[in-house]
């Protein structure tokens, strides 16, 4: 299998020891937690979605696991600017503060809390199931790129995480772009549900949630080739990745760096796993494989 | 680690049990395979899911603590219930072992119990009526009570029992109950220099209890009671947030009140 030249990289004007990423939304609800991560080998993280209050999230189930990925309705429960505490011990370290609010004041308010800790912003404007929120700012493009300018305006990098539950992806990578993203991240989780058929009603608390993991990987990797295309800006690919050659697959299709998420469910240590795999001192470098299946 | 489930498992209500005038056995069919200590996600339909401590393969012990459990104390035998699990490490033990319960945490120590892996329990609450299993306990183990307000057994905590208990003798012990009474009984073992030996099950808010979403993490490692616990050994928990404070459903610090003095307080158990 393509192995990759070990060593830091820089990918949306942060710096990172590798290219896996934690994903937001997976154990990222603490500083503790998201310092293990980094311990356990991730090259970066990305912290829990905060938003403008304190929010409990949806009543459960919030997530159960399917036959090929995770499905969840968590809510967006965070603990808004109390989160600041959380990440004093990790000053310096790469986290990427993942945020989200009802408009552009509200997201310009929320990054304005973490200025002074976090190495970059990424906008949650992508979540499938919280009404006003996520997928609701983020399929609309005037939206998404007024979101990102005034979050863009502290000068720090910054992330636009985008839904795959639209007719063309590009049109919001686009809006992210002229809005003054860093980079783009694909994707978000894929709109889905489960029924109990021996309870005749939704699994989920919310009744509807989204899907991650393994069943969403191809879906991803389309939409990452087609931002490809379509964009200049640095892609980050997100979505079902599980293996190292899950990653050189992202990366061919366009993805500077990926991160990683549902995986966790199957172990913790995923990322030292990948990365032993990944990496080889006679590796190529990541630049000759970065979309490199898009020639002709 | 068992395997992680998928869908929760359809069980129907078989039998209620009023155990204590604030708690209740819900017996259910099928059973649920599990080790002692393991637990489960119980959906209660239309309201919550909650984590529960299996009582036996096929029971849950439950307080009425929040809505979730309220909606719980409503249901009748032939309803249902959706489980996911079991989950979590459970306790792992082996030659002489002193079990140490106070009030509905006496629940997943009774596993240990019906297993014949307790040699000797000592279990607390905070009035006669609301002892759990005591004469379950009594027909396998040696069993030892106080109450706080002294109508049964010893007039005192759970902890004052360990005073009359030679720790040393036992190789492992097995804790349950509300994190105040755990954090003296941690103290107790640290100082007869035997933390190691406590096996403690921890209770934090969890939403997904398979280990992902990060809302039972604890401080400083990190470690995920739902997946990594609940069940921790004494040492592991020295010098960390255990005792001091918990998380609620947004994942703010909801700080325990202080330790001392040591008047009886009524514990507060986070649901929500």
């Amino acid at each position: 299998m393509i192995t990759l030249k070990p060593g830091d990289v820089e990918a949306g004007g942060v710096g990172l020891r590798n290219h896996l990423i934690l994903a937001a939304g997976v154990l990222g609800t603490t500083g503790a937690s998201l310092s293990r991560m980094l311990r356990l080998g991730a090259g970066g993280v990305v912290t829990k979605s905060i938003g403008p209050a304190p929010n409990a999230g949806h009543h459960g189930p919030c997530l159960i696991r399917t036959d090929c990925g995770l499905l969840n309705a968590m809510g967006l429960p965070n603990p808004s600017k109390n989160f600041v505490e959380e990440l004093e011990p990790l000053t310096g370290e790469p986290v990427v503060v993942s945020i989200f609010g009802g408009n552009p004041e509200e997201f310009k308010e929320v990054a304005g809390w973490f200025a002074g800790q976090a190495q970059a912003f990424e906008l949650n404007v992508s979540c499938p199931h919280a009404e006003g929120y996520g997928a609701a700012i983020g399929t609309d493009p005037e939206t998404v790129l007024e979101c990102t300018r005034a979050v863009a305006s502290y000068g720090l990098p910054v992330w636009v995480k985008l839904t795959p539950n639209v007719t063309d992806i590009t049109t919001i990578g686009k809006a992210a772009e002229q809005g003054g993203a860093s980079a783009i991240v694909a994707v978000n989780t894929v709109r889905a549900m489960r029924i109990s058929t021996a309870m005749r009603r939704p699994v989920l608390g919310h009744r509807s949630g989204g899907l991650s993991g393994k069943a969403i990987f191809p879906v991803a990797v389309k939409c990452v080739w087609d931002l490809y295309e379509a964009c200049s800006v640095p892609i980050i690919g997100c979505g079902g990745v599980s293996t190292a050659n899950d990653v050189v697959e992202m990366m061919m299709a366009g993805a500077q760096a990926v991160e990683i998420g549902s995986a966790v469910v199957d172990d913790v240590r995923v990322f030292e796993r990948i990365g032993r795999d990944l990496y080889a001192k006679d590796g190529h470098a990541a630049d000759e494989i970065v979309g490199a299946a898009h020639h002709d | 680690m068992t395997e992680i489930p998928t869908m929760p498992v359809p069980v129907t209500i078989k039998a209620i049990v009023q155990e204590t005038p604030s708690i209740r056995t819900f017996y259910f069919d099928p059973a649920i395979p599990s080790s002692p200590g393991q637990f489960v996600m119980v959906w209660v339909p239309g309201i919550d899911e909650i984590p529960m401590a299996l009582s036996s393969s096929h029971s849950i012990t439950v307080q009425k603590v929040g809505d979730a459990t309220a909606a719980l104390f409503t249901m009748q035998v032939g309803d249902r219930l959706g489980i996911r699990g079991p989950l979590g490490n459970g306790f792992i033990v082996s030659g002489k072992t002193l079990a140490i319960g106070g009030g509905v945490g006496a629940a997943p120590l009774l596993n240990l119990v019906s297993a014949g892996q307790v040699s000797t329990f000592l279990l607390g609450a905070r009035t006669k009526d609301e002892l759990l299993f005591a004469p379950l306990i009594r027909a396998t183990c040696t069993l030892r009570i106080a109450t706080d307000d002294g109508t049964a057994g010893r007039h005192g905590f759970v902890t004052d029992l360990m005073d009359e208990t030679d720790l040393a003798d036992y190789d492992h012990i097995c804790v349950c109950g509300p994190e105040i009474m755990m954090v003296k009984v941690l103290d107790r073992l640290q100082k007869a220099d035997i933390a190691e030996r406590g096996q403690f099950s921890l209770h934090r808010y969890m939403k997904c209890g398979i280990g992902v979403c990060g809302s039972c993490a604890t401080d400083p490692h990190g470690l995920r009671v739902c997946r990594d616990g609940p069940v921790f050994t004494g040492d592991s928990l020295l010098e960390t947030e255990f005792g001091k404070y918990t998380r609620d459903a947004s994942g703010r610090r909801v700080h325990f009140p202080p330790l001392h003095p040591e008047t009886p307080k009524k514990p507060e158990t986070k649901e929500e």
